[in-house]
């Protein structure tokens, strides 16, 4: 029976040092460790989700990089169409510039050049009514030599312009 | 983790090989040394054999050798009312003389309270030097023993404290919990080396475990709150009739409150007490068959051996099972007495 009588000493004595070992052991051992687990749970979960966060912002950055590099593309694209209207457009304007000017030129040529036609025309009308005169006065002084040849001409000539 | 395991199983398996062949030196000697005293051959008893390794002692017997006990003494401490103080040496304790009138108060250092010195002080030692690992090492990955402990300290912690007390008291407890599971964890382990400084069977000796019962019944009655004492004094939803004129309920809670910690306190005990039975009688085959005839005894040894072995193996898984089974049990006894009222 002695097996299962608690013996009084031993009971002093385990109370004594189990007592002493769980002071002990909670005071310099459990609290400092389960501390330094309670910290670095907490550091570990820190970090984690600062580095979630640091991940979440570089994906905004780089998706406003991407937005940014897509409104530069279509801001390029726009300028470069325009340019493309404005050259076109200032092409077409002096083609359409020189188009009427070059009519202007041909247009005045062209008057100077009937001008001058007319000029030259008048002049040769002038010099050969001076001229068909001079001739007219030369063949009327041979002709009108003599009396006969005179009437006849004037005969002629009253002839010609009852044909007329 | 599982090579410090593996190493720690391997170096158990080698002193259960080792102390197998010290106990068989001894008991083979001690046979005969009792033989020679009294001249004649004296049959060998397993009973005695078994309590003597299973009861508390006043020295601590390592081996015999050449006839001659080699004992580490220890102090015995008796106090009586007519004799007052009496302090010597457990060596002296065959030729002390002097009849006390009354029994004496019993404060001797014995076998058993010298083992639970020898454990408390590994404790103290390895506890507090992994704390100082912890406060050196801050935010750092566990390194050396540090890693041993801490996924057993995070087990306590997250499983059995966290598990059965509520999120607001459960910190206050876990320190204790770590407390007890490691000191009967350590105390299991070192029962089961058969050699000093283990070999004491301290946590399968029912007042180690009384004493390990009185301090969760007392952490549970201090703690224990207002909703813990209205369900025993005043159970909720049971009708007035069974607690008004004879408090039916309540003594019921009551006794309750006591077989908790009777019942973790007979579970230990029983648990270590009989496996070291068991593996002591498994290998005293040998001595019972070796006294029938020397021929039997040589052929009963090697099945006695692997009996023991497998005991012993089976003994390891207990050991654990058994400072986990009492720790959570205090847990939740703990989880009761501070449980909210939902």
């Amino acid at each position: 029976m002695e097996l299962i009588k608690p013996d009084i000493g031993l009971l002093i004595w385990m109370i004594v040092s189990f007592g002493t070992v769980t002071f002990l052991l909670i005071k310099y051992a459990w609290k400092p460790i389960l501390k330094a687990l309670k910290e670095r749970e907490n550091t570990i979960e820190k970090r984690l989700l600062a580095a979630k966060k640091a991940k979440d912002e570089l994906a905004k950055i780089e998706f406003g990089n991407e937005k940014i590099t897509a409104l530069a593309k279509i801001e390029r694209e726009n300028m470069l169409k325009e340019a493309k209207e404005i050259k076109a457009g200032i092409i077409e304007e002096a083609r359409h510039e020189a188009k009427i000017e070059a009519r202007k030129i041909i247009e005045e040529a062209r008057k100077s050049v009937e001008k001058e036609k007319m000029d030259a025309i008048n002049e040769i009308k002038n010099q050969i009514s001076e001229l068909s005169v001079i001739i007219a006065q030369k063949i009327l002084k041979h002709e009108l030599d003599n009396k006969d040849k005179q009437k006849q001409l004037i005969n002629k000539l009253i002839e010609d312009i009852d044909l007329n | 983790m599982r090579r410090s395991w593996l190493k720690i199983l391997s170096v158990l398996l080698l002193s259960l090989f080792i102390c197998n062949n010290s106990l068989a030196q001894d008991h083979s000697v001690e046979n005969d040394s009792l033989g020679h005293k009294n001249e004649v051959k004296e049959k060998f008893d397993v009973g005695e054999f078994i309590f003597d390794h299973i009861l508390d002692q006043y020295g601590w017997h390592l081996f015999t050798y050449h006839h001659k006990h080699i004992t580490i003494p220890l102090p015995v401490i008796l106090k009586s009312k007519s004799h007052g103080w009496n302090i010597f040496l457990s060596s002296k304790l065959e030729h002390a003389n002097g009849a006390f009138i009354e029994k004496p108060l019993d404060l001797s250092i014995t076998k058993n309270v010298f083992a639970i010195i020898i454990s408390s002080l590994i404790l103290l030692i390895l506890f507090i030097s992994v704390a100082k690992t912890y406060s050196r090492r801050i935010d750092m990955p566990p390194k050396g023993l540090q890693s041993l402990l801490e996924p057993i300290i995070l087990f306590v912690r997250d499983d059995i404290a966290k598990s059965s007390i509520n999120a607001k008291n459960y910190e206050r407890f876990t320190p204790f919990l770590l407390t007890i599971f490691f000191f009967i964890l350590l105390n299991n382990l070192m029962g089961l080396i058969p050699i000093f400084p283990g070999g004491a069977n301290v946590t399968g000796n029912i007042t180690v475990t009384l004493v390990l019962a009185l301090f969760t019944f007392t952490i549970t009655t201090i703690t224990g709150n207002k909703v813990y004492w209205k369900h025993i004094f005043n159970a909720p939803g049971v009708p007035w009739w069974l607690k008004a004129p004879l408090p039916l309920i309540p003594f019921i809670e009551l006794a309750g409150m006591l077989t908790k910690p009777f019942v973790l306190m007979i579970r230990l005990f029983a648990n270590i007490s009989a496996g070291h039975i068991i593996v002591l009688g498994f290998f005293s085959l040998i001595f019972i068959f070796g006294n029938i005839n020397a021929v039997a005894g040589f052929a009963a040894s090697p099945i006695s051996v692997l009996f023991t072995i497998f005991m012993s193996v089976l003994e390891l898984l207990v050991a654990f099972i058994q400072a986990y089974v009492f720790t959570f049990l205090t847990a939740l006894y703990f989880g009761m007495a501070t449980e909210e009222h939902h």
